[in-house]
């Protein structure tokens, strides 16, 4: 056959696709466990979804949920911590701690034949973690000498002053790892007393996924949790739902001025919307069109078209509670306010004097359907879907109502939803970078007087 | 772990390779040309990388871009150079197989005609870019450019980094592309693979169809190049950089990819780093606290290797003191060996590592990576159960005996990274070294 080069090859007819099937059980505990089989490769994954994350540190004590979750694997049941990660070497085991504002997860995963050793080592880190103090103090060590140690990265400097601007006396407004002063006044009774009354079985949904069947998996996650008590919660954790929306910084305009960057970190937004929002799935078109992939407007415009930055994004960062939308990039350092300027003007442009275009929507709505099954490929991608489901409180036939939801959004939807949720009056600019290399010309922004970061 | 596969060559010496996977209804393109910044001549560093950001500005029959109508038909996609290969890869649902095959053939064999000097500066500016992203405004980003320089003399190809030296990078011209793309991009030095939801015979025909056409063009010069000379006595060397606490970076010769000892060493870099229950994170970081992180591995690469230990200190502790700590934990085992557990241990995680590597049909790393991978350094696609093979068949008196033949104390590079205006935390006599 001679391929017809004048034109591209029109698309087929779209593949059938048929979401796995997640089943679910709760325990007399109370804990919930979602089963996927999946059999591509002898693998075995599991997921502990905790609601809890470092929203519900306590005010005094930034970063208790994060050390606490580190705490884990520093020793439970019979093994001290050396001889638990040795446990888990001898399962080709792959353990992964994470930590957000609202929710702490852990994975597992290990060759399938090592199953049931590997979900009887998870267990025994969430339920019975050692919490001995010189594991503490070695890991509380580690955690101060992180701290140290961001203060070079420009990105985790950029990404703390703007959290902490945006969000000013609120449970979203600190890093996860928390201050250095949390840190070191913090004792080992209080990261005890959080994993008491926070880690419960009500409160833990386990997702186990790979190649096993449904029966087995719901078994060995029984037998590795059943005899949980349900244990008595005496502290209730933060409900990022009923978190309020922050006033605006009263600043528009700030930087943290590092002398010789060699680039200028720039992150610019304000707080938005909440993962509950009606507007979520024209919220995923709008972010398309302006920022979330190579071909948005956004990146065209700073990468493509102008050479500033080696990639430019925006997101909308959807939590429990309002989370922030940000534009970030890294730009080379003369060309600071030329983007700043180009990323205000694409910002404004998009919610009317340039609305998302009929070719911009359907780039948008097909690069989101389209491209929908490939987050269902591997175990632990599954696993990770079905946690959304649980940590967000969503129905059932989510996942098979989520492309015709996208593809009902239209033009007008993502204009108006441009122009509800991103609002230039609000928007913070942040500037980690040279200042002397912007000097004066950061007049041009218009945005008032700059207000200066000290370095933390 | 069988992976089956199909291999065909095509008349102009393009390499098929097809994997049927059926579990989802994607499939996985993957491209590999056999250049990367190993071919590259001093002077002009970085090429190879440059060039592979301008294959996704357009080609001569669609020439707006690579990215949209991919994105647009579903895919995910990206690309990658490191000193050996250059690869690409669009991981696109069924449907538009066609389409990804229609984009690559297409950039294959009619790149040029869409190039302009526009895109070239423009892409330019976008490394620029990257490389101050990346390398320039990131804590310790010239360790690696100090390593390979002194690990390698300046005309070795393993000399300069990938992402190449700035001025250089501004030295490309738009003739030099011409040359690069005529010499290296052509059919016989490169490897499809498809991987994914596809029926063979119709994909092969698919693909012969798109790729066939395209000129096979001459086998592309070898790397000439002379095996690095023993490093007789130790280096030691020094760099300041913009960092709170003191790095220290030990760097050895080893073997190549897939060559002997290669994964005996890949498992001492297992026993020594991987985990908490490693030799040197239970030593530095578990037991004396005088480092924050340590890490330990083989890398090896076409034509040699090198092995790399790198510790943070603590801050108040000392790179002398790391120093000696590290070449006491590696004195454990080149003495004694790993122990029974340790074997157990990093035997079980090869094995694990393998199989998460093969999770995914495609994107970085994944089935259609990994035959290409095998297709373009072993001259066999199938190469996966030899490749597992190599690590069930190590021995702890393996290990110790390479440990003790390549980690030699005399034959080491020992750069102290430290911050800026303290000399002094470097090893005693590092010699200071820059990286522009």
């Amino acid at each position: 056959m001679a391929i017809d080069r004048s034109r591209l090859p029109a698309l087929g007819p779209e593949p059938r696709f048929t979401f796995p099937d997640i089943r679910r059980r709760q325990l007399a505990n109370g804990l919930r466990i979602l089963t996927v089989e999946h059999h591509a490769v002898p693998l075995v994954s599991f997921l502990a979804l905790l609601p809890i994350g470092a929203a519900s540190d306590p005010v005094a004590r930034p970063g208790l949920a994060a050390i606490t979750s580190d705490m884990l694997d520093e020793g439970s049941g019979e093994l001290d911590a050396i001889e638990l990660h040795d446990s888990l070497g001898r399962i080709g085991g792959h353990l992964d701690s994470e930590i957000g504002s609202d929710a702490t997860i852990l994975t597992l995963s290990s060759l399938a034949r090592f199953a049931d050793r590997g979900i009887t080592l998870l267990a025994d880190m969430i339920v019975r973690p050692r919490l001995h103090q010189s594991d503490f103090e070695r890991v509380r060590e580690l955690r101060l000498n992180r701290l140290v140690q961001l203060r070079d990265l420009a990105p985790a400097l950029a990404d703390r002053a703007f959290t902490e601007r945006l969000y000013p006396d609120h449970p979203y407004g600190h890093q996860p790892i928390g201050t250095e002063p949390s840190l070191r006044a913090m004792e080992l009774e209080e990261v005890g007393a959080f994993h008491r009354s926070m880690f419960t079985p009500s409160r833990l949904t386990l997702v186990a996924s790979g190649d096993a069947s449904h029966a087995e998996l719901a078994a060995l996650v029984e037998r590795a949790f059943g005899d949980w008590s349900p244990g008595s919660a005496t502290q209730v954790p933060v409900d990022p739902s009923t978190l309020p929306t922050p006033a605006p910084p009263r600043e528009r305009l700030a930087v943290l001025h590092r002398a010789g960057a060699a680039q200028s970190e720039l992150r610019i937004g304000h707080v938005s919307v909440s993962r509950a929002t009606p507007d979520y799935h024209a919220l995923l078109v709008l972010n398309m069109v302006l920022g979330g992939q190579f071909v948005s407007r956004i990146n065209m415009n700073l990468r493509e078209d102008k050479g500033y930055t080696y990639g430019a994004r925006t997101s909308f960062e959807f939590r429990r509670g309002p989370g922030p939308f940000v534009l970030n990039a890294s730009v080379q350092s003369d060309a600071t306010v030329d983007a700043v300027l180009e990323s205000l003007s694409e910002l404004r442009a998009i919610r009317g004097d340039r609305p998302v275009t009929r070719g911009e929507l359907e780039m948008g709505r097909a690069a989101l359907t389209r491209g929908y099954p490939r987050n269902f490929e591997t175990a632990e991608q599954i696993s990770r879907a079905a946690a959304q489901l649980a940590l967000y409180g969503l129905p059932d036939d989510y996942f098979s109502t989520f492309v015709p939801k996208v593809l009902a959004v239209d033009e007008a939807a993502v204009t108006r939803v441009a122009a509800q949720h991103i609002d230039p009056g609000r928007l913070l600019t942040l500037i980690v970078g040279d200042r002397d290399k912007m000097g004066s010309r950061l007049e041009q922004l218009d945005l008032g007087v700059a207000s200066q970061i000290a370095p933390a | 772990m069988n992976i089956t596969y199909t291999q065909h060559r095509l008349a102009n010496g393009l390499d098929v390779l097809i994997h049927e996977d059926h579990g989802c209804p994607i499939v996985a393109v993957n491209v590999w040309y056999h250049v990367g910044s190993k071919n590259e001549v001093p002077g002009r560093t970085g090429f190879a990388h440059l060039f592979e950001h301008l294959m996704f500005e357009g080609s001569q029959h669609y020439d707006r871009g690579f990215f949209q109508p991919l994105q647009e038909a579903g895919a995910s996609l990206n690309g990658s150079t490191n000193a050996d290969r250059t690869n690409y890869w669009e991981v696109v649902p069924t449907n538009a197989l066609e389409l990804a095959l229609w984009m690559e053939s297409d950039r294959m064999g009619y790149l040029l005609p869409a190039l302009t000097d526009a895109k070239f500066e423009n892409q330019r500016e976008v490394v620029l870019n990257e490389r101050r992203q990346n390398y320039e405004n990131r804590p310790y980003g010239f360790a690696g450019m100090a390593l390979a320089a002194a690990l390698y003399a300046p005309d070795h190809p393993y000399h300069w980094a990938t992402i190449g030296g700035a001025d250089d990078i501004r030295a490309a011209r738009l003739d030099d592309v011409k040359a690069f793309f005529q010499t290296y991009y052509r059919p016989r030095n490169a490897s499809l693979a498809l991987a994914g939801d596809v029926d063979t015979d119709t994909v092969l025909a698919l693909a012969t169809d798109y790729f066939g056409p395209i000129e096979g063009g001459d086998e592309p010069p070898a790397v000439v190049f002379t095996p690095p000379a023993a490093i007789g006595a130790e280096m030691r060397l020094s760099l300041e950089d913009r960092v709170e606490l003191p790095r220290l970076y030990l760097a050895w010769h080893s073997p190549a990819l897939f060559a002997s000892d290669d994964a005996e060493l890949d498992l001492v870099g297992e026993v020594l780093g991987s985990g908490k229950t490693s030799r040197l994170y239970r030593t530095l970081v578990y037991e004396q606290r005088m480092a924050t992180e340590i890490a330990a591995s083989q890398n090896s690469r076409e034509i040699g290797g090198y092995f790399q230990i790198v510790a943070t200190a603590a801050p108040g502790r000392t790179l002398a003191e790391l120093e000696r700590a590290i070449v006491q934990v590696l004195g454990t085992l080149t003495d004694s060996g790993p122990t029974a557990p340790e074997m157990e241990r990093c035997q079980a995680q090869a094995e694990a590592n393998f199989m998460y590597r093969l999770q995914t049909v495609g994107g970085f790393g994944g089935k259609g990576d990994q035959l290409n991978a095998y297709n373009i350094y072993v001259g066999n696609p199938g190469f996966f159960e030899t490749d597992l093979a190599r690590y069930r068949k190590v021995t702890p008196e393996g290990m110790q005996r390479a440990s003790r033949e390549w980690l030699r104390r005399d034959a080491r590079v020992a750069l102290s990274v430290v911050p800026r205006g303290q000399a002094a935390a470097a090893l005693e006599g590092s010699q200071p070294v820059s990286v522009a």
